[in-house]
């Protein structure tokens, strides 16, 4: 199959997504500048982390105006799955493709350390190749990982079963010593009311080998590779992008 | 126009330099010429009180592709790869304005980097304070860990390493010196030079404002209570142009219509343009008109002295500009075409076509002044290097000193900094922060590097010639606990005013020391930063010369980091120790004390354990190794043990020669150089036993991994006794304490 990450001009990580996708899991990969029009055909779609465009305003509030963005949508749209990974994430919360807003953490500080996040459901296609309740040890690195929504908002979600990581001990239990940024209800990742749309703060990208600490995080791209290869997430999507 | 007295003060030049830009230029010069003299001559840029002593450091070697002299050096680390690496100061801005200077030092070292066409991969940093329980020292630490955080962290380069230390002397003078490392293709490195008559010369990134003018002299003088006046002159750093710089500038370089590309840092456009023409051999005619402006109404002198960061000046080949601007433009950056480079080997300044500056740019460089400057042997020197034990009282008991070392900052975890910096990102680091010398892999290699960044002060202060080789044996020791075998080395050395004879001797013998030990471990220098006029009130820094250490691992899967990793795996102690309390954090922790002689070093020895180093963790021997430093044998062992579970039990001899009431605090805390504690599996001890034998290297089987505390027990008698757990937690929340608990109280 064929990820496509797109470049923003401050992403970071887009080489590490790049390389876990293509290196590691040995599919195909493209880089998609952010103002290029097309998805040049991909079957899975990563926004990267990074700091889209310096980030100076609200992290992501710029890079929803980039002419690649329509496209993303579109895709979206037509339930091709889309993940969005720590900046990748608050931009698809600035493009209202997922609910919600990101604050500073809870420290006003920059962090960078491993995490546990539990899986909370497998019917998406970021999370299929799990187990249910499956803890990964992923790190995050962020400063504005402090997920916030308006309580009605949370219930719904929480109802939709949307929240898809929550950050937990390493027993797997939702306390507030195991919230490292101060999220409503531990949460670190969700998903649309699709499912296909994804995001969250922690990397799963950075965590694909046990060189650099651990490989907790091939999961989440192999379930991509799984769900599309498997016809899970529609074709529809991808002859849309095509 | 006559320069008075007080004009020439104003620009940091003495009477005589002024005679001699006369006789230079043959006239007067105009106040723009002035002002790029000054600059160009200060010591920040002319290296006037120290190039000759550079001059005798070794720079060459059979890896070294680059030596001194460029933006930054090279060495060759296989696979026609070139690692790219240098350190620099930010010293003087990260006092004035903590956040930004630390920021914008970060920003500096990082374009050095890109320009010679490396990807940089690395950040480390060396850094100096004062003692943490001052609230403005918490304020300016604070203040620059967020500031490399926040320029590091949005580019994208990991910062995976650094060494922080606290004294006195630096608490109105913190030291920030910020390492970085990139990868080019070893025969594709790119150079700061201007040539071929009628090639255009570009300017990209940042618009020009009133920021930063006068940094560089800024920087060569020293501060006094008025120094917060000077604010204006830190430059505000932008991590988001500079990435979009980085980019482009390395898609440039993928073309070959690139001459030349070199940064506009300190002293700005003038040190760019001339600099540029200098290495060249050629003449850069430019036209301030043309360059890009953030204010309106700046005067020449203005704009060619402006340190505004994120900005690059490159030399494009004549018919190629549109493919240039092309590329600039994708990444919406605005190259603009503000000269020529010219045959008549002059810096030749318009405004609007008018010339407001022309000066050969040799006179700028290469004929800079040059002084040998008065030494002498400090005075406080015969009176600080006497140590006597048996003057100090009887010492606290070891378990007690044990804690008090674990809780001091110096020696206390740095979670509380490094979790701030993306450590991570790149995907690179096999070695994370806290772990010993950070380790990055080169992709698409089998190899990686190790990084450290090393200095100890006090040594310095006492012994400047044998604290500065300590210096390098640490950093290189360092890497090679990781598997890395030295491979070339960069040197930051921060010391007070050159004008001083004794703070000259210290940097003279400093340099000397360097040298001496670079020799004997094979480690050529190829490139560094002098900052000097590091005083406030008169009051010296302690002398403070960073190594900067690159080593090579051949194999990446062989990498080990600092701590044990098997229950049940024998401890041995490499290298052995004698009563060398001299300098130590034990002397300065318990009685405040800086005073007798560093630790002896035995270069041939040292040289002879760091390839037993190698070797014994490149053949998997090896599985753990952390080297004794601060807080000595007793606190290397304890980091051993932390952040894995396992404690340990040792027995070691005492070392010789202490007053019998100072034994076993000189054998647990002395800081004996050449010593590492290592872990094997306990059925291959031999084989290191036998491999280091035969090196000449002293090997002890000392105990074992395993339990949950840490026993360390001195000719049979147990000493320490410890809860791995309690011992940690002091560790661990130290510096966390300094923030936490006063944040509590506000």
């Amino acid at each position: 199959m064929k990820f496509a990450v797109v470049v923003f001009p401050g992403s970071n990580c887009d080489h590490d997504a790049y390389h876990a996708a293509k290196h590691v899991l040995g599919q195909d990969a493209v880089f998609v500048w952010h103002k290029e029009t097309s998805l040049q055909g991909a079957d899975a779609i990563i926004l990267p982390g990074g700091f889209a465009h310096g980030d100076y305003l609200r992290t992501g509030a710029i890079a929803r105006f980039s002419p690649i963005m329509p496209e993303v949508k579109r895709f979206a749209d037509a339930r091709g799955p889309v993940l969005g990974i720590c900046n990748g994430f608050q931009v698809l919360l600035e493009a209202g493709l997922l609910p919600g807003a990101m604050l500073r953490n809870r420290s006003v500080k920059f962090q960078c350390e491993h995490v546990i996040v539990k899986v909370e459901h497998t019917d998406t296609p970021f999370t299929s190749a799990c187990r249910p309740g499956q803890l990964l040890r992923i790190p995050i690195a962020h400063g504005e990982g402090n997920y916030y929504a308006e309580p009605a908002v949370v219930e719904r979600l929480e109802k939709n079963r949307q929240v898809i990581f929550r950050y937990t001990t390493s027993e797997g239990a939702v306390t507030p010593e195991a919230n490292p940024n101060g999220s409503v209800n531990n949460i670190a990742g969700l998903c649309s009311e699709n499912r296909n749309v994804v995001g969250l703060m922690p990397h799963p990208e950075r965590a694909c080998e046990l060189a650099v600490g651990s490989a907790d995080g091939l999961a989440v791209l192999v379930s991509a590779v799984k769900s599309v290869t498997e016809g899970i997430f529609p074709a529809k999507a991808v002859a849309v992008a095509r | 126009m006559t320069a008075t007295d007080e004009v020439l003060q104003r620009h940091g030049l003495t009477r005589e330099e002024y005679q001699r830009i006369l006789e230079m230029l043959g006239r007067e010069p105009t106040i723009t010429e002035l002002g790029i003299f000054s600059v160009m001559w200060s010591e920040h840029c002319s290296y006037k009180s120290s190039r000759v002593h550079l001059k005798t450091l070794p720079t060459t070697g059979k890896r070294v592709l680059q030596g001194p002299g460029e933006n930054a050096g090279a060495v060759d680390i296989g696979d026609g790869l070139a690692a790219v690496f240098k350190i620099e100061s930010h010293n003087h801005p990260s006092f004035i304005e903590p956040y930004q200077g630390a920021a914008t030092g970060v920003g500096g070292i990082i374009r050095d980097i890109f320009t010679m066409g490396a990807r940089p991969i690395a950040l480390l940093n060396s850094l100096r304070f004062g003692p943490l329980d001052d609230p403005i020292v918490r304020r300016t630490f604070a203040g620059v860990v967020a500031g490399i955080a926040g320029y590091g962290n949005s580019i994208g380069i990991p910062t995976v390493g650094g060494e922080i230390a606290f004294d006195e002397s630096y608490t109105g003078n913190p030291l920030v010196n910020v390492f970085c490392l990139g990868i080019s293709k070893a025969d594709e490195i790119i150079k700061g030079v201007a040539s071929g008559s009628g090639n255009a010369v570009y300017y990209v990134g940042a618009k020009t404002g009133r920021d930063g003018i006068h940094g560089a002299t800024m920087a060569s003088a020293e501060f006094d209570e008025k120094s917060a006046e000077k604010r204006p002159a830190v430059q505000v750093g932008d991590p988001f142009m500079e990435k979009l710089l980085l980019e482009a500038c390395l898609e440039v370089m993928q073309t070959d219509a690139l001459v030349g590309i070199q940064d506009m840092g300190a002293a700005g456009l003038t040190c760019s343009t001339c600099e540029m023409g200098s290495r060249g051999g050629a003449g850069v005619e430019i036209d301030v008109a043309m360059v890009p402006q953030r204010e309106s109404g700046m005067t020449p002198y203005e704009i060619m002295l402006s340190e505004s960061q994120e900005r690059m000046l490159l030399v494009v080949k004549r018919g190629r500009e549109a493919e240039v601007e092309r590329i600039f433009d994708k990444w919406d950056l605005h190259a603009v075409h503000i000269g020529e480079v010219t045959a008549d080997g002059r810096m030749r300044v318009k405004d609007h076509g008018a010339v407001v500056a022309d000066i050969p740019t040799q006179a700028l460089t290469d004929e800079a002044p040059l002084y040998k400057r008065p030494m002498a042997q400090p005075a406080y020197l015969a009176d600080a290097q006497q140590l006597s034990l048996a003057s100090l009282g009887a010492p606290p008991p070891a378990s007690t000193v044990f804690r008090q070392l674990l809780a001091s900052p110096g020696i206390a975890s740095k979670r509380w900094v490094y979790r701030q910096y993306d450590h991570m990102v790149r995907t690179n680091t096999l070695v994370v922060p806290g772990m010993g010398a950070g380790v990055v892999r080169i992709k698409e290699t089998r190899r990686a590097l190790a990084l450290s960044v090393d200095g100890n002060g006090r040594f310095v202060y006492l012994d400047p010639f044998l604290g500065a080789q300590l210096a390098v044996a640490e950093a290189a020791r360092n890497v090679a606990c990781a598997g890395g075998l030295p491979i070339g080395a960069t040197n930051c050395l921060n010391f007070g005013n050159p004008e001083r004879p004794e703070i000259m001797w210290q940097f003279a013998r400093a340099v000397e020391g360097i040298g001496a030990a670079c020799r004997a471990l094979d480690i050529p220098i190829t490139g560094g930063n002098v900052s000097l006029y590091n005083e406030t009130d008169g009051k010296a820094i302690l002398p403070t010369p960073v190594l900067g250490v690159v080593g090579l691992i051949e194999d990446a899967s062989t990498v080990i980091r600092r701590t044990f990793r098997n229950d049940g795996d024998a401890v041995m102690l490499l290298g052995d120790g004698a009563e060398e309390l001299g300098g130590s954090e034990y002397l300065k922790v318990v009685h405040g004390l800086v005073k007798g002689l560093p630790p002896k070093l035995d270069l041939a020895r040292e040289a002879a354990l760091q390839r037993v180093l190698v070797k014994g963790v490149a053949t998997g021997l090896i599985r753990s190794a952390h080297d004794c430093a601060e807080g000595g044998f007793g606190v290397t062992l304890a980091e051993s043990c932390f952040d894995t579970g396992l404690g340990a039990v040792v027995d070691v001899p005492a070392v010789e020669g202490a007053v019998a009431s100072f034994a076993d605090i000189a054998t647990l805390f002395g800081e004996s150089a050449s010593r590492v504690v290592v872990s094997v599996d306990s059925a291959r001890t031999a084989e290191l036993e036998a491999l280091a034998t035969e090196s000449d290297v002293p090997v002890d089987v000392i105990g074992r991994v395993g339990g949950s505390r840490i026993r360390i027990a001195i000719d049979g008698r147990e000493v320490i006794d410890e809860p791995l757990a309690d011992a940690e937690r002091v560790w661990a929340g130290a510096i966390d304490h300094y923030f936490e608990s006063r944040r509590a109280i506000a």
